[in-house]
């Protein structure tokens, strides 16, 4: 890679504002997050966390009343464009909830859903990327003699990595996740962070999390959210040591939220 | 013991309520009961040839019902065959589809179809649905769909008919089958559809592929449901079915149920035996509906309590 060309933003906010009917919730953020790099959103409960990370793949969309200013690019285009086919956008951005959903299928059939209506995968070619998908998300050991029972009889921690594996089929090229270890044990959140350590070096990775420690452990780049605005946006090893701003210094050391 | 512990009050009122909650299964026992006991005679007397004969003869005592019961089961079917896509149809169109604006209106005028008395239906079949059958239907059904060949569909076809009580019974099962459809499509979880968009399917996709499947066994009780309400439906069918005792491959032809038969014979039983047999036919019924309402309540109960593997 040409070092001294600057990196081109796998996602890139520009001045984006967003309101619910006529509540504001986000105010004229800019942010951009690199390529194969973990950029961590934290802030306190109700900052937009959320609300940004849906506004990238347009799941806001179905709310009514939602309405957005400014941009926000995937690889240099608005996802925003009016030429820019949401079902085509929201595969190429693969999204996890905080609460896992796999749907109450087979675990195969969990995976290959998105494959199955996007590129009408099937048979070899199918079975091939189910289990490429399952070892990326570290599941495949555990599952793979069981493809064809129901994914709701795996515990927390592997329904979740289900639904990373259900993301990573659909070979995204960015990976969205909202607080996806909030409602899990110590061990399956560490499995978790592992192999989204793993998963950077093939794609840009950006997770809402409350755990700063979690933040600091996993992410490249770190940005706080305070009322709807992005405070600051860093180095994660900069924010959390030196801080430039004090609401950012005041959340880290636990002063608030 | 559940009442151990329990202020003196409270423990008249628990044995209150508890008397009053056995009651009505008890009730369900008795009439169970009662209707085995008035039935016992016919059933003793025609054996098994209650079900399988066609030859209902008071005089001769003579008791098969198998026409009736053949019209029973076969009038519900066609009902829910008519039924079960419209019903579903509507229900998704009004929980997934329709603006906001037109879901409750047209959602209660649907509702608004169980509330009109069967009489109503029986006249409304006798003067408007029969003579459509027979001048509109029945030759679209024979001359541009080539049909008449079939034996569904041979022989004359005067008026009264199995098919023309399955479309009665279609309309009256309609609004039990849409609102549980679209309770249970409403009941889906939010997450579910954020699962199926988020990967990227289509509006359409997450109906077919996420929301149904997700809502099936309750979708599935909600039609039991209406075949239920088909199959104990009295007075609309035995205006609009013809009331012959006869088995026919024909739907155009005239047929029975079992009760069309209760209803029509009753008023002139006076052998015990004739009431005995009435009763039988009332037993039949009571069995069936209840197996289809006991599988109802459990598929869902399934989908209330969580899909499971
Ligand atoms: N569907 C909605 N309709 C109206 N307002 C909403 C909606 N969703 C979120 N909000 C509001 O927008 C603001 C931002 O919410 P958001 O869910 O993005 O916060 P968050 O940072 O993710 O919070 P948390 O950490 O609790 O998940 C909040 O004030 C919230 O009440
Ligand atoms: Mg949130």
């Amino acid at each position: 890679m040409n070092v001294a060309a600057p990196v081109t933003p796998t996602v890139e906010a520009r001045n984006f504002s967003f309101w619910y009917g006529k509540k504001q919730a986000l105010y004229d953020i800019t942010l951009t997050m690199p390529p194969r790099s973990i950029t961590a959103l934290i802030g306190p409960s109700g900052c937009g966390k959320s609300t940004f990370l849906r506004s990238i793949n347009r799941m806001n969309d179905t709310i009514p009343g939602a309405r957005h200013e400014g941009s926000i690019l995937l690889r240099e285009r608005d996802v925003y464009a009016r030429d820019m086919d949401v079902v085509h956008l929201r595969h190429r951005v693969g999204m996890v909830f905080q609460r896992w959903n796999p749907f109450p299928k087979s675990i195969y059939d969990n995976v290959a859903y998105g494959p199955r209506i996007n590129s009408g995968l099937r048979g070899r070619e199918l079975d091939e990327v189910v289990e490429r998908s399952l070892r990326r998300a570290a599941l495949w050991e555990e599952v793979k003699d069981r493809l064809r029972q129901s994914a709701l009889s795996l515990s927390g921690g592997q329904q979740q990595r289900l639904c990373i594996a259900r993301a990573l089929a659909n070979q995204p090229e960015v990976l969205l996740l909202d607080e996806p270890a909030s409602a899990l044990d110590p061990g399956s959140t560490q499995k978790i962070e592992q192999l989204l350590s793993e998963l950077k070096s093939e794609l840009a990775i950006v997770i809402v999390t409350h755990n700063l420690q979690q933040a600091g452990r996993v992410s490249d780049y770190t940005a706080f959210f305070y009322l709807g605005r992005l405070v600051e946006c860093d180095d994660t090893a900069r924010l959390f040591t030196t801080p430039r701003e004090q609401q950012t210094e005041a959340y880290i050391t636990g002063r608030f939220g | 013991m559940i009442l151990a512990g329990v202020a003196p009050g409270d423990r008249v009122y628990q044995l209150a309520i508890t008397a009053f909650a056995l009651v009505v299964p008890a009730l369900l026992v008795l009439i169970a009961i009662a209707i085995g006991v008035a039935a016992w005679p016919a059933f003793a007397t025609a054996g098994l040839s209650f079900i399988t004969s066609s030859e209902w003869n008071v005089q001769a005592g003579k008791f098969g019902a198998a026409p009736a019961i053949y019209g029973t089961l076969v009038s519900s079917f066609i009902a829910l065959l008519l039924a079960t896509p419209l019903a579903v149809g509507v229900a998704i169109f009004l929980s997934e589809i329709a603006p906001k604006w037109l879901r409750q209106p047209v959602a209660f005028l649907v509702d608004l179809l169980a509330a009109i008395p069967s009489v109503v239906y029986g006249l409304w079949g006798i003067f408007f649905l029969v003579p459509m059958l027979r001048e509109h239907v029945v030759p679209f059904l024979r001359d541009t769909l080539h049909l008449g060949s079939t034996p569904l569909f041979s022989g004359p076809a005067y008026g009264p008919s199995m098919l023309a009580a399955g479309v009665i019974l279609a309309i009256m099962a309609l609004p039990y089958i849409s609102a549980v459809t679209r309770e249970v499509l409403l009941a889906v979880p939010r997450s579910q559809r954020d699962a199926a968009l988020a990967l990227g399917a289509t509006k359409w996709e997450m109906i077919w592929d996420a929301v149904i499947p997700y809502a099936r066994s309750g979708i599935i009780g909600g039609i039991i449901l209406g075949l239920g309400r088909a199959l104990g439906e009295t007075m609309a069918v035995t205006m609009v079915i013809g009331n012959r005792p006869e088995i026919s491959a024909s739907l155009l032809a005239p047929g029975y149920t079992m009760a069309s038969l209760i209803a029509n014979e009753f008023t002139e039983a006076t052998s015990d035996l004739h009431l005995s047999a009435l009763m039988a036919v009332g037993a039949v019924l009571f069995t069936i509906t209840l197996i289809v309402n006991a599988i109802a309540r459990w598929l869902v109960w399934r989908v209330a309590s969580g899909p499971r593997s």
